[in-house]
């Protein structure tokens, strides 16, 4: 169960292994006489072209198939800073990873055109690069032009306090930062928080200090981020509703009410937008509920059993879960033009898992074909993964069925939001000793855990899920064939 | 005198009894191959070959009167109290005195303060202390690194006091250390403040005594730029720090160099967030600009550490009347005010001014050129005329070559061989730095920009060859990939014009590059020796490996030398 895997993603460090990417950058048609050869070797020599200038954009590039924006981290380079090929120039966030990426030619950054923290949609000029150093000043004329509409990059970046610049309150779009122009009181932060502010999109000119001297430190950054301060451990809640509140209102935020005093704006990481983006598609799928209670003593004593072997229980629900699919494939099936059932060939079960800042589900292949011992180690793998964003899309988006489990923290049952483009999703409870009769009136203490389906009721009908529940029922309380 | 002599009479049990027979006044009239011998192989004495042996037992002969009358240390010249003076005890003094006794030469070391000087006492040891600690805390702290070795740890936590006794007890051992080799070796150990009253005359204290040659190795003192009121307690300077008399929870460090990198790896591991504030535009000036984009990326980034560069702290007030420590920062090149910071502590690492007031420079004639002592290339000192001071020396930071307490000994040893008739020149070029951060810096020769800027200027190529912990067993081992090691080569004819290192344990790893770039070993030759496999040092190995020179391997290379 995710739970198992908590102290693994408490520390999910954002920046530790990046991938390397090169962004392919073509000669921009809009300037001037321009020859375009694809790199000019290194040579010192370089400046004798000087009379063929040759400013490159560069894209942001397309780091997966389903990206179709990203987000700059943090330029390595600084404009007008030399580059050689090869070299990491930005940083960039797609929905799931952080990557570096690297310049395919020789020159100058001449210009930023999206500023760190600023989301540019894939294609889109991100930077000029010039070849020469006598190109740097025209390049910018370009940037400025281009720029012109969004704001620019030091607006953005929550680096040292400049005491508020306020030139005019007319504000042209909903930006963050118009909200407290408190006059001339200095802002103090503390290193730490400064770069908690930057990792959450925190607003620090927002955040009311409290620690020494009034400065803001790291613990009243991450409560204005609404993170537990103490290294925010793992909740793997299902695709939680608020966000979907939020963001249904967050359309018409222009109408928003004013903020309250001390209250901050902390704008959507890409993680955070996906999830938003999914929840708020999910309203258009019709979906129902089918609850089910399941005694787990064969399970728990089953896991005590293997846990020594490195058998974790998101692996063992997985697999159950799996089995159970295998016998119900419509459950297992998704329903993409409202026409027809599409049925999936592999059971992939996707487990929501929370990392920092957000969710993420990573799929465990066929899970009712892969062994147990298997099946965990590919969890752990997954989650270490996760934790350091480095999951490769088919390993996030590749599910057809979700598992939730909230039972680690004492919930006793819940319901999840349909993930758009499955048939169904599992919430799990906790598993807690309850009275129950049996058939013949005797009164027994049995461990009994409260399964919760929500289901497409397009593709899934009722009996479908209850089958479905009694099978994974079935399989729970007779745990042997899980090991099979 | 005679009393002083005493001392070292404890000494004679030991084999080391037939030393001073490299010794003493007419010592000019001994070959250096000689002298070397006895000096360097004193223990191997009895054991050595016959031919050798004799040679000795030859001077011997020669000396007998002065044998009995000096264990340990030399007789003094005929008319001076000693051979050699050196005026302060610190890693330079230390170095020269020993090589003094081995050459012979009757030598007395004059301190004002405690034996060992900055770098025992106030630098390289206590601060390594310190840094062995903050090593361990980071590991422990690091939850990922420990799950990748299997291993489970409960919070990590670190006892204040401990720390700082662990620095302090270092520094007491490492300090006996030196004041026993010495007093073992019969180095007389005056206590006083040195200064020159004349040539070959020096005063400590009410006592004037008169030595052949005199060095002049009082070294630094930290460096406080005008407008920082230092108060020992919330603004401190390296002196304080390694007291650790406290763990603030946010201290500004002035200056990225060694000095700030390593206290601001000490203080992030203990809890401290830390703001840089540097003057140049860039942190670790004086770094390879490759290794130091590295370092920042590995040591400062990810790390509670942020920086403002190409700014001076103009005004730095200590914490008073319930108001914190109070920075003003002022742009580097306009002067204009840029911004105030406000933090708990302070510690000023703007480097380190020479400590030469007081000296009686002005009895000789001698100005001193922002603090330091004129040199030449061999570091006899210069008078205010341009002319050489004959028979004075100043090694070590006093003359500001380069402010290192390795360079400092190597320096006192270089004059020491000079004095007793060998002349010699040291190669700066080949004396490593280390940054002992986690992981480590090292670096010997020239960056990249300087070693191009040469090779354009004289004509010969410059290449760069590479290589990364990462491929290195070892380090994988460790589960300490991250790194790089550079090596900056003329690919004509395989000199070694720099290498860089950053890495676990880069400081060890250097001194095979030093040490080729002292000896003139040329990579064609050096990458034919084999090192144990799995080591860090293949790491250093793969560079040789990985260069493409031109010449081929010189056969005779190494058997020549080992001949020597």
């Amino acid at each position: 169960m995710a739970v198992s895997s908590s102290s693994f993603l408490s520390t999910a460090s954002l920046t530790n292994s990046k991938s390397n990417i090169s962004f392919a950058s073509s000669v921009s048609p809009s300037i001037r006489s321009v020859v375009f050869r694809s790199s000019i070797p290194p040579s010192s020599h370089r400046r004798v072209m000087t009379v063929r200038s040759k400013i490159r954009e560069i894209f942001m590039p397309a780091l997966s198939s389903t990206m179709t924006e990203g987000k700059i981290v943090s330029w390595i380079k600084t404009e007008g800073e030399k580059l050689a090929k090869g070299e990491s120039v930005v940083v960039v966030e797609s929905d799931k990873a952080d990557m570096d990426v690297e310049t395919f030619y020789d020159g100058y950054l001449a210009a930023i055109v999206v500023g760190e923290g600023e989301t540019a949609p894939v294609g889109a000029a991100i930077g000029l690069l010039a070849e020469t150093e006598a190109e740097i000043e025209e390049a910018k004329t370009k940037a400025a032009s281009k720029s012109s509409s969004s704001p620019a990059a030091e607006a953005v970046v929550p680096s040292p306090p400049p005491v508020t610049s306020s030139p005019a309150p007319a504000i042209a779009q909903p930006a963050p930062v118009t909200a407290v122009a408190d006059g001339p009181r200095k802002t103090v932060a503390t290193p730490y928080a400064k770069k908690l502010a930057k990792q959450h999109k925190v607003d620090i000119g927002s955040i009311a200090g409290t620690g020494p001297f009034g400065r803001i430190t790291a613990s009243d950054v991450e409560t204005a981020a609404g993170i537990a301060p103490s290294k925010s451990s793992v909740a793997p809640p299902p695709p939680p509703p608020p966000p979907a509140a939020a963001t249904g209102k967050a359309t018409t935020a222009t109408n928003l009410p004013p903020l309250l005093p001390g209250s901050s704006i902390v704008p959507f990481t890409a993680m955070q937008s996906a999830v938003s983006k999914n929840m708020i598609e999910s309203l258009s799928v019709p979906t129902f509920r089918v609850g089910y209670p399941v005694n787990t003593d064969a399970l728990d004593a089953l896991y005590q059993k293997l846990k020594a072997k490195g058998v974790s229980m998101t692996a063992l629900l997985a697999k159950a879960a799996g089995m159970a699919l295998a016998q119900h494939p419509v459950v297992n099936a998704s329903c993409k033009d409202g026409k027809s059932f599409s049925y999936n060939s592999n059971i992939n079960i996707a487990v929501a898992v929370a990392i920092n800042g957000g969710l993420i589900t990573p799929v465990l292949q066929d899970a009712d074909k892969l062994d147990l011992y298997l099946l965990s180690q590919k969890w752990k793998d997954l989650v270490s993964k996760a934790r350091s964003k480095q999951l490769q899309p088919h390993e996030y988006n590749s599910g057809t069925f979700t598992l939730s489990n909230l039972g680690m923290y004492g919930v006793d049952r819940f319901d999840a939001i349909l993930p758009p483009g499955q048939g169904a999703i599992m919430a799990v409870g906790a598993s807690k000793p309850t009275v129950v009769a049996d058939k013949d009136g005797f009164f027994s203490v049995k461990n009994t855990m409260l399964v919760n389906v929500t289901a497409d009721h397009r593709i899934v009908y009722g009996a479908d899920l209850a089958s479905f529940l009694q099978t994974f029922a079935k399989i729970v309380e007779n745990p042997d064939s899980l090991t099979l | 005198m005679q009393s002083a002599l005493s001392l070292s009479f404890s000494q004679t049990s030991l084999p080391l009894a037939n030393r001073p027979l490299c010794s003493s006044n007419v010592a000019p009239s001994f070959t250096p191959r000689n002298l070397r011998f006895c000096g360097l192989r004193r223990e191997a004495f009895g054991f050595s070959p016959s031919k050798r042996l004799t040679s000795c037992r030859f001077q011997i002969q020669n000396r007998r009167f002065e044998i009995s009358a000096s264990a340990g240390n030399g007789a003094p010249s005929k008319s001076f109290d000693y051979d050699l003076i050196i005026i302060g005890a610190g890693v330079g003094g230390h170095g020269a005195a020993l090589h003094a006794v081995e050459k012979g030469l009757k030598t007395a070391i004059i301190e004002g303060d405690v034996v060992g000087g900055t770098c025992v006492n106030r630098g390289c040891v206590p601060s390594k202390a310190l840094l062995a600690v903050s090593g361990r805390m980071r590991e422990l702290q690091n939850e990922h690194h420990m799950k990748a070795f299997g291993l489970q740890v409960s919070a990590a936590g670190y006892d204040r006091q401990g720390v700082a006794d662990h620095a302090s007890n270092l520094a007491t051992k490492i300090r006996n250390n030196l004041t026993n080799s010495m007093k073992a070796l019969g180095v007389d150990i005056l206590t006083g403040f040195g200064a020159v009253l004349g040539p070959q005359k020096v005063q400590y204290g009410d006592n004037i005594i008169t030595g052949k040659d005199i060095i002049i190795a009082t070294g630094s003192v930290p460096f406080v730029p005008k407008g920082i009121e230092v108060d020992g307690k919330t603004v401190i300077t390296s002196d304080h720090a390694l007291k650790l008399e406290s763990v603030p929870d946010w201290i500004a460090i002035v200056g990225s160099g060694y000095i700030g990198l390593e206290f601001s790896d000490v203080y992030t591991a203990l809890g401290s967030e830390v703001t840089f504030i540097e003057a140049l535009d860039q942190l670790m000036p004086g770094f390879d600009p490759e290794i130091s984009k590295l370092a920042q990326r590995v040591l400062i980034n990810p790390r509670k550490i942020d920086y403002h560069t190409g700014v001076f702290a103009s005004k730095i007030t200590p914490a008073k009347d319930g108001k914190p420590v109070m920075i003003e920062l002022i742009d580097a090149k306009t002067k204009e005010p840029k911004d105030t910071l406000e933090v708990d502590a302070a510690l000023i690492a703007t480097g380190r001014a020479p400590f030469t007031n007081g000296l009686g420079l002005e009895n000789i004639n001698v100005v001193t050129q922002r603090g330091f002592i004129p040199v030449d290339e061999r570091m006899r000192v210069i008078d205010g005329n341009g002319k050489m001071v004959p028979h004075l020396y100043c090694i070590g930071d006093a003359n500001g070559k380069l402010m290192l307490a390795h360079a400092a000994s190597a320096q006192g040893i270089s004059v020491v061989e000079q004095v007793t008739g060998r002349d010699h020149v040291l190669n700066h070029l080949s004396i490593p730095a280390a940054c002992f951060t986690h992981p480590e810096i090292s670096m010997v020769g020239f960056t990249e920009p300087q070693a191009r800027e040469k090779g354009e200027k004289e004509g010969f190529k410059v290449s760069i060859a590479k290589t990364s912990f990462k491929a290195n067993t070892k380090a994988l081992a460790e589960n300490e990939g991250e790194g790089i090691a550079k090596m900056i080569y003329r690919p004509d004819n395989g000199e070694i014009l720099g290498v860089h290192i950053f890495g676990l344990h880069a400081a060890d790893l250097i001194h095979e590059a030093s040490n080729a770039i002292a000896l003139g070993t040329r990579i064609q030759d050096i990458k034919l020796a084999v090192h144990a496999h799995p080591t860090l040092s293949e790491v250093v190995d793969e560079l040789f490996k990985a260069a493409k020179v031109d010449s081929p391997a010189s056969v005779t290379a190494q058997s020549v030398k080992v001949a020597v």
